[in-house]
């Protein structure tokens, strides 16, 4: 099956490619929006790279570890974008505040 | 015959799996502003993962292998659309404070 | 094509390093970091490591990203001021040498390690047989090395006291507090609902999995730990009272047993920690299952931080 290995291999590669141009993407734009995005982007990405690369090191074994992933990274992705969701408000509350006074005579 | 009909199987699902997320990144490049950028982030690489773990399913050998295959891709699916729905919310709390800050100070903020 | 490949993985991996450390605030460094787990599970499986896989992706991408969260959003309050006494250039060439010297030589002992690299492996697979698993893994951590992990257990333990020891006086005994607390109809609560049934099942499959192929109690803790954190952030369940006698029986239960079963072994195998003849798993198994509950526990308190909320009647 080496065509198909190496098929895989190159859609691997290809969805590798695909995050880390969207992670430039996203990760240049300012604030916290811009990061929760790029986390969550490479949760789904790289549990598809993952499964890719386990069909040609052999499946059994690899998918326990991508099914432990699929249950933790969403965990710490939540939490991220949680603890992001507060860093938001904090900082939209910091800049209304901070233009509301500064509009003011 | 029947293992060559299960790989170009795979090979025409993992390759339209490779497009979505190629389509996911160029909307994400091209789409105007945060939302629609969401968007694009999330259904296309859904999308993208649902397609690969499709096509990965005849290459797996046995049942349990295929379950475990599509509850992996249900795990991301539900983790994606909640994280989705709270980037969504901070996106509208930020754009929200754009909005009053530009608008005339004296107002109350709504 | 696999080459390609390999060098994608480690260019991925040199720009997220390069991420964590320029990033100018903690925030961005965590964004940079759980991505940074994941691509090592990847390298890990590249090299046909998948025990060490299975661990990174539970600990490394899961348990510690969340950890960084927590710490990155305590850390808020002071962290422009941090900010502001940032190294002199100096320190930073001095620090930047010196990193590059360490690597360079911990690179050059992998480089010039010799062809047949000495290690045990043959004897363990020789002996294996006598444990009764299928996983090398397990049966070192368990069987032949049994006594480095009953201490990894307790030093677990340990390190929760010291977390504990953070808290102020006033707060010895009483509840750690997990960042504002959702709705109880939000998203996060209905994510909250839905995954730790599967979450809880998955776990015990990873523990049950590990005797004979790569997992074992450790992963299947994290994960485990992991849905009870999720429960506790969306306010499901309320963070428990660390003073409580009950809680504390079950973080010491674990490696009480471990121990227990160590002086069983001294009674009915001539060793401390020996198993009789041919029931090894059975001991194993029962030392397995005793400990997760423990480490659980251990590991969403060790997330769940110091106390800071006063005893409540």
């Amino acid at each position: 099956m080496n065509a198909m290995d190496d098929f895989l291999l190159s859609a691997c590669a290809f969805v590798l490619l695909m995050i880390a141009v969207s992670l430039l993407v996203v990760l240049r734009g300012p604030g916290s929006v811009a990061r929760m995005m790029a986390a969550m982007l490479f949760c789904t990405g790289g549990i598809a790279s993952l499964l890719l690369l386990g069909t040609i090191h052999g499946m059994e074994i690899v998918i326990n570890v991508v099914l432990t992933l699929a249950v933790l990274a969403p965990f710490a992705t939540i939490a991220f974008v949680r603890a992001g969701a507060v860093l938001v408000r904090d900082e939209s509350a910091a800049d209304a505040a901070g233009s509301a006074e500064a509009g003011k005579p | 015959m029947i293992s060559t009909i299960a790989d170009i199987f795979t090979v025409v699902a993992v390759c339209a799996g490779g497009f979505f997320f190629l389509a996911g990144t160029v909307g994400l490049l091209r789409f105007p502003d945060a939302y629609t950028r969401l968007h694009a982030l999330t259904k296309a690489d859904n999308l993208g993962l649902g397609m690969i773990v499709l096509g990965l399913l005849p290459q797996s050998g046995s049942v349990s292998l295929a379950l475990k295959l599509i509850a992996i891709w249900f795990l991301v699916l539900l983790a994606s659309a909640t994280a989705s729905q709270m980037i969504a919310r901070a996106i509208r709390e930020t754009e929200r404070a754009d909005a009053s800050a530009t608008s005339d100070p004296g107002e109350a903020r709504r | 094509m696999s080459v390609l490949l390999n060098v994608a993985l480690v260019l991925l991996f040199i720009g997220l390093a390069a991420w964590t450390v320029f990033a100018r605030d903690t925030f961005a460094s965590v964004a940079g970091f759980i991505p940074y787990g994941l691509l090592l599970t990847a390298v890990w499986l590249r090299l046909v490591a998948v025990d060490v896989a299975i661990t990174e992706a539970a600990i490394g991408a899961g348990l510690t990203g969340a950890l960084l969260v927590g710490a990155a959003a305590r850390l808020r309050a002071t962290e422009a001021r941090t900010n502001r006494m940032r190294p002199g250039a100096w320190t930073r060439v001095l620090a930047a040498i010196g990193s590059i010297v360490v690597a360079g030589f911990v690179a050059a002992c992998v480089l010039l390690l010799p062809e047949a690299t000495p290690t045990l492996a043959p004897a363990v697979m020789e002996n294996i047989h006598t444990t009764g698993v299928g996983n090398p893994i397990t049966a070192v951590l368990l069987s032949f090395r049994a006594m480095d992990t009953l201490l990894e257990a307790i030093v677990l333990a340990f390190g929760l006291l010291g977390v504990w020891s953070l808290a102020p006086d006033r707060a010895w005994g009483g509840r750690p507090s997990l960042q504002p607390i959702a709705e109880p109809n939000s998203i996060l609560a209905h994510f909250a609902r839905m995954l730790p049934p599967i979450g809880i099942v998955i776990g015990v499959y990873i523990l049950w999995y590990g005797a004979d192929h790569p997992g074992g109690k450790f992963q299947g803790a994290t994960i485990l730990a992991a849905m009870w954190l999720l429960a506790m952030m969306a306010g499901l369940a309320d963070v428990p009272r660390v003073g409580r006698i009950a809680l504390r029986f079950w973080l010491v239960a674990g490696p009480l047993v471990f121990i227990a079963v160590g002086f069983a072994g001294a009674a009915l195998a001539d060793a401390f920690l020996g198993y009789p003849e041919g029931r090894a798993k059975l001991w194993i198994v029962a030392i397995e299952f005793a400990l997760m509950p423990s480490l659980a526990l251990t590991l969403g308190l060790l997330l769940a931080g110091a106390p800071q909320r006063a005893l409540q009647k």
